[in-house]
């Protein structure tokens, strides 16, 4: 990784036009071609109807596109599993989708996918809350990735789209700045459990609460 | 007299050298009507300066000897910083411009960098070159006028319906060329504000409605910096005088 030029290697995000991204997981060399394809079928739709695609058009177009890639003959299916995020044209409703290599697409407020995409989705069941705002949203994002991500703010990209704005790509002080805090917290809870001196715990189970008892 | 196969005569446009339609109101004798081509009679004009590129359409739809609108935008935006304008046969102009514009947008999506503007022009050329060479050529005049975003220099491409491609300091289409080249000739210094574009626009447009019996309803005016495009307030109401 110390060689790498990570300036110039390609990323696993990528636009299909101004409002929609794309982030996926397997085969590199089978995204670009799927994502290239996506971008012109974004192209072409604004040519021929004047209007930027929904964010559920080009999923269904990617997911058709990955579907035929397993029935047509003399080809192999894309071995890749994407994300696809972004707003409607004048709408503020985020829009998250997924597709698999099968031509499945589906909708979600939270998900993961790639290697130990299990993980890190059951974290974000246990932890996404609906109505959270964009600094509480890339906490939530660091945290579930640094789940299963050993290496720390080096191997996180993380893109932010916003209605009406260009997708940002978070500056990489500034996910490190994330994953310190986070590393921060977590040795704070640590410390906490550890600190607890013996002998101060009740090792009974509650099971009714102080005072409860006195009454009758 | 004229023999069969030179039959009906082959006019050419004075201005752009198209073929023209002309058509006889006596077949037996040599009475033609001639028709000024539309796309000469639509204006278009740019003018780059020290920091920009100004470029001016008139707001004249036109159809036979109708105008169909007063408020046409003849110009479509390319890229963050490249502006492109069109006059000639209807129907041609708006779908080869989209066309381009779709392509300019694709480029800029699939190599998240923008194509520059003399690299813009020359692939505008190459598409209407190989059109020209079609069964049905694109019939288009273009204008296109852009800032660099490397280097931040303005530049404007020539391009006619010839796929004729000339970089130049300012330029115009069809009869405006008559009346505004030479004013520019005179006035028009490559390190000027866009101050003092406008006014040199000024003189130009002062100088159609002067000159060309032809309503074109005014310009839209639209300028290029390295900020972008915007358009520009521009007063069309006040009479000029003919000489």
């Amino acid at each position: 990784m110390k060689l790498q030029d990570t300036r110039i290697t390609p990323s696993k995000i990528g636009l299909i036009d101004t409002h929609v991204c794309l982030a996926f997981a397997g085969l590199n060399a089978d995204a670009r071609i799927l994502i290239d394809k996506a971008r012109l079928e974004a192209q072409s739709h604004r040519l021929t109807v004047e209007d930027p695609v929904t964010i559920e058009y080009i999923t269904k177009y990617v997911a058709g596109v990955q579907q035929r890639y397993t029935q047509s003959g003399g080809v192999r299916p894309f071995g890749i599993s994407t994300l696809i995020v972004g707003f409607d044209k004048g709408d503020k409703v985020p829009r998250l989708y997924q597709t698999e290599p099968s031509g499945i697409y589906s909708a979600w407020k939270a998900n993961a996918i790639g290697r130990s995409s299990k993980t890190v989705r059951e974290f974000l069941e246990r932890n996404h809350k609906d109505g959270m705002d964009r600094e509480e949203t890339i906490k939530l994002t660091v945290k579930s990735l640094l789940e299963v991500v050993q290496t720390g703010a080096k191997n996180i990209e993380i893109a932010i789209m916003a209605p009406g704005k260009a997708m940002e790509m978070l500056p990489v002080d500034e996910i490190e700045s994330y994953v310190k805090n986070i590393e921060v917290e977590k040795q704070e809870e640590a410390a906490k459990k550890k600190t607890r001196t013996p002998g101060t715990g009740t090792t009974t189970i509650l099971t009714r609460g102080p005072g409860e008892g006195s009454e009758s | 007299m004229l023999e069969a196969r030179e039959f009906p005569p082959i006019f050419l446009c004075p201005v752009c050298k198209a073929p023209q339609l002309i058509t006889s109101k006596y077949a037996s004798t040599f009475l033609f009507i001639y028709q000024p081509p539309k796309s000469c009679q639509e204006v278009l004009l740019g003018i780059t300066g020290k920091d920009f590129t100004l470029i001016a359409a008139s707001k004249a739809a036109m159809r036979g000897a109708t105008i169909l609108k007063a408020s046409d935008d003849k110009t479509r935006q390319l890229n963050k910083h490249t502006l492109m304008a069109f006059s000639g046969e209807a129907g041609d102009t708006v779908q080869f411009a989209e066309y381009i514009q779709a392509n300019a947008q694709l480029y800029s999506m699939r190599n998240e960098a923008d194509l520059s503007p003399s690299a813009m022009a020359n692939f505008v050329r190459r598409e209407l070159a190989s059109s020209l060479r079609s069964r049905k050529p694109y019939m288009v005049n273009l204008l296109l006028g852009g800032v660099d975003p490397i280097t931040d220099k303005p530049s404007l491409h020539w391009l006619d319906y010839l796929a004729a491609l000339a970089p130049v300091p300012y330029a115009a289409h069809g009869y405006a060329q008559y009346y505004c080249l030479s004013i520019l000739d005179k006035h028009h210094q490559p390190d000027i504000d866009l101050e003092r574009g406008l006014e040199l626009l000024r003189l130009c447009t002062d100088e159609l409605k002067r000159r060309l019996p032809i309503d074109f309803k005014g310009v839209l005016v639209k300028v290029v910096t390295k900020d972008g495009i915007r358009e520009i307030d521009y007063d069309d109401s006040k009479q000029v005088q003919s000489a």
